[in-house]
């Protein structure tokens, strides 16, 4: 047998041996099934390439983002400029690589702000239950009662527009349905054996939350948090349209697009090119969201 | 999903005070956190210290801040959203003036979205797999990518620059300003009522384009959650019942399958309609229409904090109402839920 075979084998068996074969091989499994979603496929390659697009931005840049050419301003996509200048002769192509880099670091910061919050506010609601729960998801309701854009401008109006105003902003109105759902998802587990076997053996609260509650909560919330990013970017870029997220000189997709705007009708590609970026990483998360709730999450189709 | 949200119309009578609490609360300390000082906003920094202080006494900025609060959440109640800077107006007058254009823009985008989404979805859903469905699928994948200031842009080009189908941006052209008198507050309706004919027809190719850009991401909405509940539905036995029974198609699909999703469809038609109030902000920036949204994203930028949080609170309440109305709907209607 090649070494491939084998491992494939050690992968799909019935029997694993150890708790590492059997949690290697339903991962396998997964993967086998996600990759014959065709649509999915392409999600998690165009998140992929904005991750590695964000890390080597330097690297494919053919100008610096910064640097202003008046003499060339506003110039038609051509060979030195792939995708045309903006109304100071920056070239589009390196600013929109190096918008990556703020865009998928507004999309990292929120998830990481908002993700264990949800988790643990949702965890330890679920499994208490009772009045900690109820005043926990009260406080959950009437977060999930404000519209979220709306929110958002008001705070960062409040915090002075900026790109940690922004991320704070967006966080503050995205983590309750991460609460909602870590709790339904506990609430299912709470009474099951393996927790009980826990606390008979005499595992304290905390310790049963983190070890054995929160790691099964994890494949839905990894679902979540992946459907999530494209609402992040377009709120992200929606609030840099406004003025209100990062701020020039700083290439932000958003922020393109509004300066941008004033030459929309006869320099189409100042405002279109970061649109069509805004779409293209919005639409990847989507597919990407998609294919793995049909894997890790079946029954919320 | 979302109308589930509470577990009882019980559920709701607590939740409703403690939300519009919650909801004044973050206005408030909005409000206070602001590196404005509200002071120099009404004085100007320019003023001596002793007319400063006079008006910090007036305002009640000395006061402990529970106290604030209290005071803050009597004069809303009484309809004090205090003044604009910007406007010089009253704020809930301003909201009253520029409200009923939000309201205008989002109601026939809903109407439109329905109008196209709930066919698209129910026909998507009895062709599964057909090439119709996939047309019908992706359109509401763009839907949900595409930022809606992208797509309102592209069509400001596309059917006003380069075809010139429609008017450009603004609710009406200036020729036609104060011809109708506002009686319903909607231009189309009150110049129908006033037989204005040709104001009507600018107002509308004013609306056709904001309307129709808020119109599509209803309509990939509403279209993706009809398409679901009817797949749902037509997998049952009571539609392989009706067909063996020799029973017409278009009955089996409208009046057994659809009749019961009609009621979960309510509720994402009412969620759909809050969430275009809110894409009206976006919306009416780039088609400068003078609603709600624009004035407060003008507001914002001139830092006019009182109409700020007097147009948050009322999208809020709104917002909210059209929550508590979706739920209420779903318990009248569904005899499951009651």
């Amino acid at each position: 047998m090649s070494r491939t075979a084998e491992l494939r084998s050690w992968l799909i068996t019935d029997t694993p041996a150890s708790r590492a074969q059997a949690r290697w091989g339903r991962m396998y499994l997964s993967w086998l099934a996600f990759r014959r979603n065709p649509l999915a496929f392409g999600g998690l390659i165009v998140a992929l390439a904005f991750a590695v697009i964000a890390v080597i931005a330097p690297w494919l840049a053919t100008h610096d983002p910064a640097a202003q050419n008046l003499a060339g301003r506003l110039a038609a996509p051509n060979a030195a400029n792939w995708l045309g200048t903006d109304e100071l002769g920056r070239d589009i192509y390196s600013r929109l690589l190096y918008g990556t880099r703020i865009t998928l670091g507004m999309v990292v910061m929120v998830v990481v702000l908002v993700a264990p919050v949800g988790l643990i506010v949702g965890a330890t609601a679920g499994y208490l239950g009772g009045w900690p729960d109820r005043i926990l998801m009260r406080i959950t309701d009437i977060f999930m009662a404000f519209p979220r854009l709306i929110l958002a401008l008001a705070f960062v109006a409040a915090l002075k527009p900026g790109l940690t105003n922004a991320v704070i902003a967006i966080a503050l109105t995205a983590w309750p349905p991460y609460a909602r759902l870590a709790r339904a998802e506990t609430i299912t587990i709470r009474n099951t054996d393996f927790v009980a076997a826990a606390r008979i053996q005499g595992a304290s609260t905390p310790r049963i939350l983190v070890r054995q509650i929160m790691p099964l909560c994890l494949s839905s919330l990894i679902v979540r948090v992946t459907l999530d990013m494209s609402s992040i970017i377009l709120t992200a870029a929606g609030l840099g349209f406004l003025g209100l997220g990062a701020q020039p000189p700083s290439p932000e997709w958003g922020s393109m697009i509004a300066t941008g705007r004033r030459f929309i009708l006869e320099q189409w590609w100042v405002a279109t090119m970061p649109g069509l970026a805004i779409f293209i990483a919005s639409l990847g998360f989507n597919l990407l969201g998609d294919g793995l709730r049909d894997v890790l999450d079946p029954k919320q189709r | 999903m979302k109308s589930s949200r509470f577990a009882s119309l019980g559920g709701w009578l607590v939740t409703l005070p403690l939300t519009i609490f919650g909801l004044l609360l973050v206005t408030f300390l909005i409000g206070r956190v602001m590196p404005i000082d509200p002071v120099i906003a009404i004085v100007g920094d320019r003023a001596p210290v002793d007319v400063y202080e006079r008006v910090r006494l007036e305002l009640g900025l000395d006061r402990p801040l529970y106290e604030q609060f209290w005071r803050y959440c009597v004069a809303i109640f009484h309809g004090d959203f205090g003044r604009s800077v910007m406007t010089s107006r009253p704020v809930l007058q301003d909201i009253g003036r520029f409200f009923p254009a939000t309201l205008e823009l989002a109601t026939l985008a809903t109407i439109l979205g329905v109008a196209f989404g709930v066919p698209m979805g129910v026909f998507a859903a009895v062709r599964q797999d057909s090439w119709a469905d996939y047309v019908i699928r992706v359109l509401g994948l763009i839907g949900h990518s595409v930022p809606v200031f992208v797509l309102g842009l592209i069509g400001l080009v596309v059917f006003y620059a380069k075809l010139n189908w429609v008017a450009g941006s603004g609710r009406i052209n200036v020729a036609f300003d104060d011809i109708v008198d506002p009686i319903t507050g909607s231009l189309l309706i009150d110049a129908a009522i006033q037989g204005e004919w040709e104001v009507f027809r600018n107002a509308v190719s004013h609306i056709v384009l904001p309307a129709g850009v808020l119109a599509y991401f209803s309509l990939a909405y509403i279209a993706r959650m009809t398409r679901a509940f009817m797949l749902e539905q037509l997998r049952q036995e009571y539609v392989t019942t009706a067909r063996v029974k020799g029973m017409s198609e278009r009955r089996v699909i409208w009046r057994h399958a659809f009749s019961n999703i009609s009621v979960p469809l309510i509720t994402v038609i009412a969620l759909s309609y809050a969430n275009l109030l809110e894409g009206s902000v976006l919306t009416e920036t780039i088609f400068a229409w003078p609603g709600l949204g624009q004035y407060l994203t003008v507001s914002l930028l001139n830092a006019d904090m009182n109409a700020v949080l007097g147009a948050t609170l009322v999208v809020g309440a709104v917002y909210l109402g059209l929550n508590l109305l979706s739920d209420l709907l779903y318990r009248i209607f569904d005899p499951r839920a009651r």
